[in-house]
């Protein structure tokens, strides 16, 4: 697809030929190539932008594959109990932290971070999975309860996961912020449609492995890397989605948030617009501590009401 | 069955004093419209012209948004529990005027006395006494840090339950610390303006709530206008998606309550005496006028005859009828327009094949009535099943198992309200669980409460109104900017 030539790696004769990896999507809990065949490279952030992939270029169609095993795993996961769902979340943190040097390294690369700053960025990565692990089993309670209606009655509200969720994840925080968007969709049963960083996929990509092997149900989260503006309008309009997470908006090329709410009215989508003010989206600071309201914005709540009597 | 004959016992109308013409209520006072043209509210029991109200023109509207802006300043920054006293007092001047209220709602929307007198009035006040209380209490309402109002609220309202649906838009937000630009719907605006005169008694300061009369283009002005920081609404699903493009891009927050076709869902261990009753309010309360009625009747196969018997039986005791008579059970249609509608979709339902039965009863000469109509033999792909018909029409269909039901019942793009009948609880909880409702009656149904949340999954549009949830639609929290 480029053009752009690269030099060998100067460098002492390698003992070995190291064996790298072909990036793909992870939709339903495989990790298929993009149907459309197609896929772009990625490079480093920095002066001297590196060669690190060719990821692959998600389509419509993989869009909709992607909304079909999401809305495949949504009952189940939903089912699952909370103090299960909060595991699994654990999980999660567990195995990132075991590949720990690959995702700084990654982030390194990617965000053009120093080391430090990118051993503080997955750090806070990690943490925000236990964080929100420990939430599966408490929003309930915290969000919900008896309503003290005037009449004999039994009346009760409790918070429901909305269903599938689309989200446009960060352009800038490749890790954090893919994180901060995707765990509370999931945490209270949602699944998850996400669209990774354009410019910086490789991250995501190595968290879908992370979370393909941390039992997160297939299907749970699904991960399509490609151009942010090609593939967002699909999932917007898509009729089998139930909201849509606009952070990564901010800075993604050719994207504008309204186009995709105005899109996402159709079936009356619940939308969670990108930070900012007017018409400008901004990334907010993930190093912050999340509050409830991304976790809220993916919540139906329902009230059930039944006669006391004898 | 028994059959009782009844003499007429009709409701004096000399409680209400009607205007033959209102103005627009901005800032305080009643004003003319700037170039809007007057249109006529009728009786729809007698198609009597009760007065004549004035249009909101883009002008008014402005007016009305600047007077709303300039009153926020100062009622942003009373205290929580003075903007709390003037709620209070607003409640008590409806529960003061409580018959004036009802009598005229009967009279502009046509809904029998019995219900705007027991449930419209009383629990529209109830609505302002319970807001009253939250507005000192926001720190504890668990709404995030530092909750503040929004600033200039517009609120259009549907007609079928007027005053009650302005109570839901306005105590909360008055609470809050917002300011209120509302529009009544054109066919019921009156109940709206004697609100305007409680606002006036209370001596609430001008411009906190405006009141603004007019139909389709008044709302549109108001909901697309550039001072209005939330929107909220309650109508139709097509209206409500188009107000979602309209603010769509823009920082404007917005709660939308829309349509419904519930599943009212009936077992073989059903107290069936009960049921029938539950049915009956679930789509014949005001005479079907309710975004969560209960218009699709799911019963189980084995009792379907039983229940059909019992149903039709009980349709036949209906009272049908002037409004204002605190026997008659089922009123007048609110508009023509409703009337055609409700006829249009009930001949498609005869031609899909569907079977209607409707009691034998007579109806008025004038004005806009259709008799309880019961559709059996109804499939999933019938529009009577799948379009909300907002009128007495009843779509029939069975069940054999719990999940036969839950997938009938949420396979609509709707999902408002349900109603599950059953004697046994964990089938009641896990039912419960299953549905893709924002509410959802066990053993009873059409039950409303200032302080339990009310709103809908998918198409029936988000955000809830009622409760602690409620509240949380009026603020906006976290660091100032």
């Amino acid at each position: 697809m480029s053009t752009t030539t690269r030099k060998p790696a100067k460098s002492a004769a390698p003992s070995r030929v190291d064996v790298r990896k072909t990036y793909k999507l992870y939709i339903g809990g495989k990790f298929p190539r993009s149907e459309s065949g197609r896929s772009y490279e990625v490079f480093s952030t920095g002066r001297s932008p590196k060669f690190l992939a060719n990821a692959a270029q998600g389509s419509r169609k993989d869009a909709r594959d992607a909304v079909v095993a999401a809305r495949k795993a949504q009952s189940g996961w939903a089912g699952a109990t909370a103090y299960n769902r909060g595991q699994v979340l654990y999980r999660v943190a567990e195995v990132m932290e075991s590949r720990r040097s690959q995702f700084v390294a990654e982030v390194q690369a990617a965000e053009g971070l120093t080391a430090a700053r990118a051993e503080a960025n997955v750090s806070a990565a990690i943490d925000r999975w236990v964080w929100y692990a420990g939430w599966s089993d408490k929003f309930a309670q915290v969000l919900g309860g008896a309503n003290p209606v005037a009449g004999p009655f039994f009346n009760l509200s409790s918070p429901e996961p909305t269903g599938v969720v689309a989200a446009l994840a960060p352009q800038g925080s490749s890790l954090l912020g893919l994180v901060s968007v995707v765990a509370p969709i999931i945490v209270s049963g949602n699944t998850a449609v996400v669209l990774a960083s354009q410019e910086r996929p490789v991250p995501a990509i190595t968290l879908a492995e992370a979370l393909a092997t941390s039992d997160v149900p297939g299907g749970v989260v699904n991960l399509i890397t490609g151009v942010t503006s090609e593939v967002a309008p699909w999932l917007a309009s898509h009729r089998d989605v139930n909201a849509i997470d606009l952070t990564g908006a901010a800075d993604a090329p050719d994207v504008v948030w309204g186009d995709l709410e105005r899109a996402a009215a159709d079936n009356l989508k619940r939308v969670l617009r990108p930070a900012g003010s007017g018409v400008t989206a901004v990334e907010p600071d993930f190093t912050a501590e999340p509050g409830l309201e991304r976790l809220e914005a993916f919540l139906e709540t329902k009230t059930v009401w039944h006669p006391k009597g004898i | 069955m028994p059959t009782f004959e009844y003499a007429p016992a009709p409701e004096s109308r000399s409680v209400v004093d009607i205007k033959s013409s209102y103005g627009l209520f901005i800032d305080g006072e009643f004003v003319d419209s700037r170039g809007g043209t007057p249109f006529k509210t009728i009786s729809p029991a007698t198609e009597e012209v009760l007065a004549e109200v004035s249009e909101a023109s883009e002008d008014d509207v402005d007016r009305a948004v600047a007077a709303a802006r300039t009153a926020y300043r100062s009622w942003s920054r009373l205290t929580g529990a003075d903007r709390g006293k003037y709620l209070f007092r607003i409640a008590r001047i409806m529960q003061e005027r409580a018959r004036e209220f009802a009598v005229l709602e009967s009279l502009d929307n046509g809904k029998p006395i019995k219900e705007s007198r027991d449930v419209d009035v009383p629990i529209a006040a109830a609505h302002f006494f319970y807001h009253a209380g939250w507005a000192d209490k926001l720190a504890y309402a668990s709404l995030g840090d530092n909750p503040r109002p929004h600033g200039v609220v517009g609120q259009v309202i549907p007609w079928n339950f007027p005053l009650l649906m302005l109570a839901w838009k306005i105590a909360p937000a008055l609470a809050t610390g917002n300011t209120v630009v509302l529009k009544p719907a054109e066919t019921t605006p009156l109940t709206a303006l004697l609100f305007a005169e409680v606002c006036q008694q209370a001596d609430l300061p001008p411009g906190v709530v405006n009141i603004i009369t007019g139909a389709g283009t008044t709302g549109q002005a108001l909901v697309g206008h550039e001072g209005v920081d939330k929107v909220a609404f309650t109508g139709s699903t097509a209206v409500g998606k188009a107000i979602a493009r309209t603010i769509a891009g823009s920082r404007k927050k917005a709660t939308l309550e829309l349509g419904g076709k519930a599943a009212n869902i009936v077992f073989d261990d059903a107290p069936l005496d009960q049921a029938v009753e539950g049915i009956v309010n679930g789509i014949f309360f005001n005479q079907g006028h309710v975004c969560c009625a209960g218009s699709r009747l799911l019963v189980q196969e084995s009792i379907a005859e039983e229940v059909e018997a019992k149903l039709k039986a009980r349709l036949a005791t209906l009272r049908v009828g002037d409004p204002l008579d605190k026997n008659t059970d089922i009123g007048a249609i609110n508009s023509r327009e409703q009337l055609d509608r409700i006829n249009t979709l009930v001949k498609v339902g005869e031609e899909e094949g569907a079977v209607r039965w409707a009691p034998e009863c007579e109806l008025p000469a004038n004005g806009f009535w259709f008799r309880p109509t019961v559709f059996t033999g109804v499939s999933q792909t019938h529009r009577i099943a799948q379009e909300e018909i907002f009128g007495p029409v009843l779509s029939v269909l069975t069940f054999r198992t719990p999940g036969e039901a839950v997938a009938k019942a949420n396979n609509t793009p709707y999902g408002l309200s349900a109603g599950i009948w059953t004697e046994k609880g964990s089938r009641i909880l896990w039912m419960a669980d299953q549905l893709k409702a924002g509410v959802v009656w066990a053993n009873t149904f059409n039950k409303f409460d200032p302080a339990s949340p009310f709103g809908g999954y998918k198409e029936s549009g988000y955000g809830r109104e009622g409760g602690r949830h409620g509240l949380s639609a009026y603020v906006t929290t976290g660091a100032t900017k």
